[in-house]
């Protein structure tokens, strides 16, 4: 049976967050009531012209850079043409043969190797509105009538391309966490996939294993998270493989990823595609970067995600996945920040990428909007091990500082979390373990280790939950010893 | 004797300065002129009466109390209907902006208005700018003041009327292909298209972005200067508008043509020139010989590609701009029974034909497959005659041709030949490809007691040697010849 390679192409767009829109002076906010961030100018009433965002321009540079692009000396915008209820000019300033940005490339981590995927290009332009179609289907066809918000009409639009570089659904995730974990620290987006200031369309394939020539490619879009990205392209990569196992011809097409559903259906075949009849916007300036200005921008960039896990890796023996988990989430600083403030690197690191990642996906924040800081996971790392509190503890306690901001020792002492380590007291409470548990005892004693669990259970019962484990042990071993 | 509404700007401006009369006298005169005139001329789509007068009670109060106004205060303006203005209907001449009251102020009347402009009504004009005649509005044609059953050239054609007519004392129109120059020519006034970029686009309604520009209609070149003077200079809102201060175009009006290099552009004397368009426009050449211009010949060797390359540029561009009108957010809209069905059909009962076809045109330019045949190769020529200008200007300070191939045609009489209505705009086209300031100045009647105009074109930004010699051959000629609807209406 023939082997199938996959190949797969990302297009992610992402808004930048920039105080106003691509081209006038509303605000650039997400969330907002509709309709209530526009003006004469994004909704295109006749006469308008528009202005470019010099800071999105310059965001766009700053995403080239990172990525090793090169920065055209001349780049145009162009105008794409179709009609849309959402564009309020029914064309969108775009970029097409001139993009700001050319080539580069972005390292990506997957199984614990780095992969190169090429960047074929990054261009700036602007979002469209949003069309709620009401209705049965959800869709234009079927649709009773159509709500337009046109809050995100205008708002800059990044438009990153890949090379067709990856090789498996599971390398597409990896590519969107390293890309989201780079324009973080970039600070140039909030890349939310579910708010949709970051999306992606994929370009997927399959060819026999060893060809060189690329078989008949499928966009897929309507992908709202990275689990749905990987998702789609696992059924869509299953789907081609399955038809050409059959002798099936694939037809060149734009898919429509359904998750409800878990499959994609075709929207619209090659034939059907839009032509956009795309020319130079006259209404703009090529956009010539003087070359200082680029080099400012590139002497302002931050330390990149892959010099960052290098050096989590290397200075503080972190594994791999946890660093790249830290970097992708643009934690490392607060880590940083908590290792200077006493905690154990290894220690902090566990809870940041364990218990304080899942309050975060929990409440749907990010660490910085969160209340807990790099000194309050330095307090309780602490806490943990000097014996103050046990892991099971330092859990609540986490969950309490998360809650409300309070002090980890606060919390302790209002919920009575400290450990019971005091030899005299756990002393009294293990001798009253071992005289109630005469059969256990002698089990013990007779060799059967396991038995020194339940014993430490009963300890941990009776002090209801507040002695020290490891303290309890010793104390029962001592006493049991022969 | 010489009513208000019948004075060049700088006259009335003396006047309102002298106290001889007032800004009120003035809108007073116009609107009169107005009510006179309209129902033979049909130059204005929306009347701004009240708007206006307020305006003149506001500079008759600041002449009162001495302050310093500015030259266009107290002035009566009219505004063609492809200029946005607040609170004022500006339909483009359309069904499809036929209700559309415009949420903001164009830069250019955000000037005017800002130094004192009184704003007397919307202008008739071809249906976003598109024609030549005036007759593509879809609210009817204007009628030349000169000769009722004639057309007022286009599309700027109820601008020209107006001020032909004394209905204001100057207007301001758009420039795309000759739409001001043109009909300039036609009712024997002055019309002047300065540089491209030179004042802001922003509510300018677009047809064909690449090219419109704002211009000015007045009754002498004095005027031209004053009025453009104070609508130039660079917009923020404008990405096209040229980083340049304003200047003051009057200054070194008085300077004469004594030096001047002027290159006569032969072959556009030739064939399809009307025998009395070439009659006055060699008399003009010899006037300016005689006040002590050089004169010579000059090519523009590209300019026979010039037409075929707007008629492709200006139709790409429209059918991109013209793309909004599809009834979700403002003006006509349809019923449909779903939002593509409504666009469809919106923009059906909204446009008229020219509109349509040069959308189609336009479109069909840009297409896959045909863009480098057609839009690319017309702005190869675009910039072939962008050259042939720079190479006149090493021998030459300005050119000069006919301004119109005819004088003002019947109403009807292309009306169902749209080449031979583009073929209006033959010598009016390369000024725009290129970009370059051209003014139309009257320089006399043909037999049929009809008006020609003499076109100057100059260098980019050179907006002032224009203007010099204009105002020098102007002076000379004296053209003092007024429409016959005038001369029975103040006889």
């Amino acid at each position: 049976m023939t082997t199938y390679e996959t190949v797969i192409g990302l297009e992610c767009h992402v808004e930048l967050s920039t105080r106003t829109k691509m081209f006038c002076s509303c605000a650039n906010e997400f969330g907002a009531e509709p309709n209530t961030l526009v003006c004469p100018i994004c909704l295109g009433h006749p006469g308008t012209l528009p202005v470019p965002n010099e800071r999105a321009v310059e965001h766009t540079i700053t995403i080239g850079l990172a990525l090793g692009s090169e920065i055209a000396p001349t780049s145009l915008f162009h105008r794409k043409n179709y009609f849309y209820p959402d564009m309020p000019k029914n064309y969108q300033i775009s970029q097409y043969d001139l993009p700001l940005c050319v080539g580069g490339e972005l390292d990506v981590e997957v199984d614990g190797e780095t992969r190169r995927v090429g960047i074929t290009r990054v261009h700036l332009e602007e979002d469209t509105g949003k069309t709620t179609h009401a209705g049965a289907t959800g869709r234009i066809a079927g649709a009773d009538y159509a709500l337009e918000d046109y809050n995100r009409a205008g708002v800059p639009l990044v438009e990153v391309v890949s090379e067709p570089d990856l090789r498996s659904p599971g390398e597409a995730r990896a590519y969107l966490q390293a890309l989201r974990g780079l324009l973080r620290s970039l600070g140039v987006s909030d890349v939310k996939m579910e708010e949709g200031s970051l999306r992606c369309d994929a370009n997927i394939s399959v060819r026999p294993e060893g060809h060189e020539e690329l078989g008949t490619k499928v966009e897929i879009k309507n992908m709202n998270s990275i689990r749905s990205v990987e998702r789609a392209l696992a059924f869509e990569a299953e789907r081609q493989r399955a038809a050409l196992g059959s002798g099936e011809a694939l037809v060149q097409e734009t898919r429509h990823w359904d998750e409800d559903r878990g499959a994609t259906s075709s929207m619209r075949s090659k034939e059907e595609a839009f032509d956009y009849r795309y020319f130079p916007d006259p209404d703009l300036s090529p956009l010539e970067p003087e070359a200082e200005r680029v080099e400012r921008l590139r002497s302002e960039l931050p330390e990149l995600p892959a010099a960052r896990r290098s050096r989590l890796e290397t200075e503080r023996g972190l594994p791999a996945a946890q660093v790249a988990q830290i970097v992708d989430h643009d934690w490392d600083g607060f880590l940083e920040e908590a290792v200077s403030e006493g905690a154990d690197a290894n220690a902090a690191a566990n809870w940041m990428t364990g218990d304080l990642a899942a309050l975060l996906n929990e409440a749907g924040i990010q660490l910085a909007e969160s209340k807990v800081t790099p000194r309050h996971l330095a307090d309780l790392v602490g806490l943990v091990a000097e014996g103050t509190i046990s892991t099971a503890g330092a859990k609540q306690v986490l969950a309490e500082m998360f809650a409300s901001g309070a002090e980890a020792a606060v919390v302790v002492e209002e919920r009575g979390l400290a450990q019971i380590s005091d030899e005299s007291a756990l002393g009294a409470i293990v001798d009253e373990v071992i005289a109630e548990n005469p059969e256990p005892v002698e089990q013990f004693r007779g060799g059967k280790e396991g038995v020194i669990g339940f014993l430490v259970g009963q300890v941990m019962q009776r002090s209801k939950g507040a002695a020290n484990p490891q303290e309890a042990q010793r104390l029962l071993r001592q006493r049991l010893a022969p | 004797m010489t009513e208000l509404c019948d004075l060049a700007g700088h006259e009335l401006a003396a006047r309102l300065r002298s106290g001889e009369a007032s800004a009120l006298d003035a809108v007073e005169s116009s609107l009169a002129r107005i009510e006179a005139t309209e129902p033979e001329v049909s130059a204005f789509l929306a009347r701004s009466a009240d708007d206006a007068r307020e305006q003149a009670r506001t500079i008759d109060e600041r002449i009162a109390a001495g302050d310093d106004l500015p030259a266009v205060a107290g002035i009566p303006l009219a505004l063609k209907d492809v200029l946005t203005t607040r609170g004022v209907t500006t339909t483009c001449g359309s069904r499809i902006l036929e209700t559309y009251v415009p949420p903001y102020d164009c830069t250019v009347w955000a000037r005017l208005k800002e130094a004192g402009s009184m704003l007397v009504g919307k202008t008739n004009c071809d249906e976003f700018a598109m024609g030549s005649s005036n007759e593509n509005s879809a609210f009817g044609p204007v009628h030349n003041p000169w000769d009722l059953t004639r057309v007022p050239g286009g599309s700027s054609g109820g601008s020209a009327a107006a001020v032909a007519a004394g209905q204001a004392t100057w207007a301001l129109g758009t420039d795309t292909g000759g739409s001001v120059r043109q009909p300039a020519a036609l009712t024997g006034v002055v019309g002047m298209k300065p540089t491209y970029g030179r004042p802001s686009r922003y509510g300018l309604i677009a047809f064909a972005s690449s090219l419109d520009t704002v211009s000015t209609f007045t009754r002498d070149v004095r005027d031209a200067a004053t009025l453009l003077s104070a609508i130039v200079g660079h917009d923020p809102l404008d990405a096209t508008s040229i980083q340049r201060p304003p200047e003051d175009y009057t200054d070194g009006l008085e300077g004469g043509v004594e030096g001047l290099r002027i290159g006569v552009l032969r072959d556009w004397l030739g064939e399809g020139v009307e025998p009395g368009v070439r009659a006055r426009t060699e008399e003009a050449i010899g006037r300016l010989e005689n006040l002590g211009a050089k004169i010579g010949e000059a090519t523009l060797p590209h300019a026979d590609y010039a037409l075929s390359a707007y008629y492709l540029i200006a139709p790409a561009e429209c059918s991109s701009n013209l793309a909004r009108y599809d009834g979700v957010r403002y003006g006509h809209r349809a019923e449909g029974a779903n939002v593509i069905e409504m666009m469809m059909r919106t923009r059906g009962e909204g446009f008229g034909d020219e509109v349509k076809r040069r959308i189609m045109l336009g479109t069909y330019a840009l297409s896959a497959g045909y863009y480098e045949a057609y839009y690319g190769q017309a702005q190869k020529v675009r910039t072939l005659v962008l050259r042939d200008f720079e190479a006149a200007w090493e021998e030459f300070d300005l050119l000069l041709s006919p301004t119109s191939p005819t004088v003002a045609f019947p109403i009807g009489a292309k009306a169902d030949d749209p080449l031979a209505m583009y073929l209006s705009d033959v010598y009016t086209i390369p000024a725009n490809l290129a970009g370059t300031p051209a003014i139309s100045v009257p320089c006399g009647l043909d037999d049929q007691g009809l008006p020609v105009g003499l076109q100057l074109m100059g260098r980019a930004l050179d907006e002032a040697t224009v203007l010099r010699a204009a105002h020098a051959f102007e002076q000379d000629l004296g053209f003092d010849a007024r429409p016959p609807l005038l001369q029975e209406l103040t006889s």
